[in-house]
């Protein structure tokens, strides 16, 4: 039996009680959306379900969930296909620029959000996209493509090209070599990209903050503004939904990532 | 000379880049329009107004109240950098000594908080932390306090927030880099008769230091851009460079002056790159998230 070292127990209490505080306050959430007083308090006095019920019946908090998803969803479906083609271009091709060209698909991540929010509102107040539909979509495209590109590449490293040449050697076009063979291949990486872009979406603020207005104000706009005002247990249960949203969606993205290796 | 004989090889490899460089441009368009042209019109904007002037940079300089902002987000980004590596590295620690169950699971519950809406978090700092918040609460069931502690809408609290946000950051590269670091150096370095906090000076810690630095960086970086969070629990008090781009752009309608903080704020994001990329690739350092 070893001796446990006092610098070892040390290790585990800091680990433990810093591991408390990260998941602390994500635990901490649920318990005050199920609770019926008008304030925060813990624990809650008695089970009630009225913030969701407040929450499902405003009309503005709906209105407000129903730009978000379409905002994630229209995202999804330009930004996957954006960075996959990316993707393989970068993986492939032996061209120098291909360098210079990855690098700035990365840009999104490079620049502090808060820079690119305002450079992208003076450029839609100049072109008429200001708290404009469209507007949302484009901005949060760029945003999500990083995602993408970097799950997809990452996949197409253990993809062995010759395969492809071979498929094409057997007569095969290359669309079709690609969405046959490929594509089958790094599908799992493509998923978990497209989640990726998806929750980035979701949870997207700061732009949306200088971008959006009227009735196509994300959800996350509109928690910003209540939050600044006053605490409403309503974004409690907002919050709550979110994050199980959230949750299943990356067990899903995990899920088919260790299935790609 | 050998020209105009078309090399059929030639021709086919001309046909791939194009094929390559077509597949690469929707990306790049959304890249070059959504980020490249707004950032270089914000550029523009912070030295051309009815002609050329440095006027905006003069003020950002020179005036009081934008040095301040700086030093403070200098400050705070530093302090929330080291807080953070001094959580972060016990836990990337532990989680690479213990069995694979085991460290799955510390994992797993660093990440888990990375998935949360950063607005959902802001919200939980507030409930956890305000006047009748949870811990005062706590603190004074316990009768440790008998008046309850001003814990947030102040610098403490936008630390304490800023930290939780960003520490899975420091985390995965420290355990990255860590993971990597061959088992059976410590054991010769404890053969040749190194006690474990000597081989751990000597050996470990020097072998970590790539995941430090991967994870300081991006803790700095990201910490200097921050806005929900000090606008959401720095009380108007902590004012951090983007809220005041955002001031400037919302409150204000100074666009030329918000857009030169912005560049400033920039050039030391790139600078702080550019300087960290000479020593570990910056995939290293982005590829986590």
């Amino acid at each position: 039996m070893t001796r446990i070292s006092p610098a070892r127990i040390a290790l585990y209490v800091i680990s433990t009680l810093v591991l408390v505080y990260l998941i602390l306050p994500v635990l901490i959430i649920a318990p005050i959306s199920f609770s019926s007083a008008r304030f925060l308090t813990f624990p809650p006095p008695s089970f009630s379900l009225r913030w969701y019920q407040q929450y499902f019946a405003n009309p503005a908090w709906m209105q407000a969930t129903r730009v978000t998803l379409t905002v994630a969803l229209f995202t999804v479906v330009i930004a996957t296909p954006c960075g996959v083609a990316a993707a393989y271009a970068i993986s492939q091709s032996k061209l120098r620029i291909m360098r210079l060209i990855h690098m700035m698909l990365l840009l999104p991540l490079v620049v502090p959000i808060i820079i690119t929010a305002v450079g992208i509102f003076f450029v839609y107040a100049k072109v008429g996209l200001v708290a404009t539909l469209p507007g949302l979509v484009l901005a949060n495209v760029m945003l999500g493509l990083p995602y993408v590109v970097i799950s997809v590449l990452a996949g197409m490293q253990s993809f062995d090209p010759a395969q492809e040449m071979v498929a094409r050697s057997l007569g095969m076009n290359r669309l079709r070599s690609f969405f046959e063979v490929t594509l089958p291949q790094i599908k799992s990486s493509v998923v978990a990209g497209g989640i990726f872009a998806f929750i980035s979406a979701m949870d997207e603020t700061i732009v949306a903050l200088f971008i959006s207005g009227g009735q196509y104000q994300p959800l996350t706009k509109r928690m910003f503004t209540a939050l600044r005002d006053e605490i409403d247990p309503t974004i409690a249960a907002i919050s709550t939904l979110m994050t199980a949203a959230s949750f299943m969606l990356v067990l899903a993205a995990s899920a088919r990532q260790k299935k790609a290796g | 000379m050998v020209t105009s004989v078309p090399d059929p090889s030639q021709k086919h490899q001309r046909r791939e880049h194009g094929l390559m460089l077509a597949l690469v441009s929707p990306a790049l368009l959304v890249i070059l329009l959504l980020i490249v042209l707004p950032v270089g019109w914000l550029a523009w904007q912070s030295i051309y107004h009815d002609g050329f002037t440095l006027e905006n940079y003069r003020r950002v300089f020179t005036e009081d109240i934008y040095w301040r902002s700086f030093a403070l987000t200098f400050e705070i980004s530093l302090a929330v950098t080291l807080i953070a590596l001094l959580l972060g590295y016990p836990v990337a620690y532990l989680a690479n000594s213990v069995p694979k169950g085991w460290s799955i699971l510390i994992l797993s519950l660093v990440v888990l908080p990375f998935w949360t809406s950063v607005l959902v978090r802001a919200y939980a700092w507030l409930a956890l932390l305000q006047r009748t918040g949870v811990i005062n609460q706590f603190l004074r069931y316990l009768d440790v306090i008998s008046e309850p502690l001003a814990l947030v809408h102040n610098t403490f609290g936008t630390v304490v927030a800023t930290v939780h946000i960003l520490l899975p950051f420091m985390v995965l590269p420290l355990y990255a880099t860590m993971q990597k670091i061959p088992g059976d150096l410590m054991q010769a370095g404890a053969s040749l008769g190194a006690s474990p906090s000597l081989t751990f000076a000597r050996v470990f810690l020097p072998l970590s230091l790539p995941g430090v630095l991967a994870g300081c960086t991006m803790v700095f970086v990201l910490c200097l851009g921050f806005y929900i969070t000090p606008e959401l629990l720095g009380g108007g008090r902590t004012v951090m460079v983007s809220m005041l781009v955002s001031r400037n752009v919302e409150l204000y309608n100074q666009f030329g002056a918000a857009s030169a903080v912005a560049v400033v704020l920039l050039l030391g994001v790139l600078l702080i790159f550019a300087i960290v990329s000479r020593f570990i690739s910056l995939d290293r350092i982005l590829g986590q998230k």
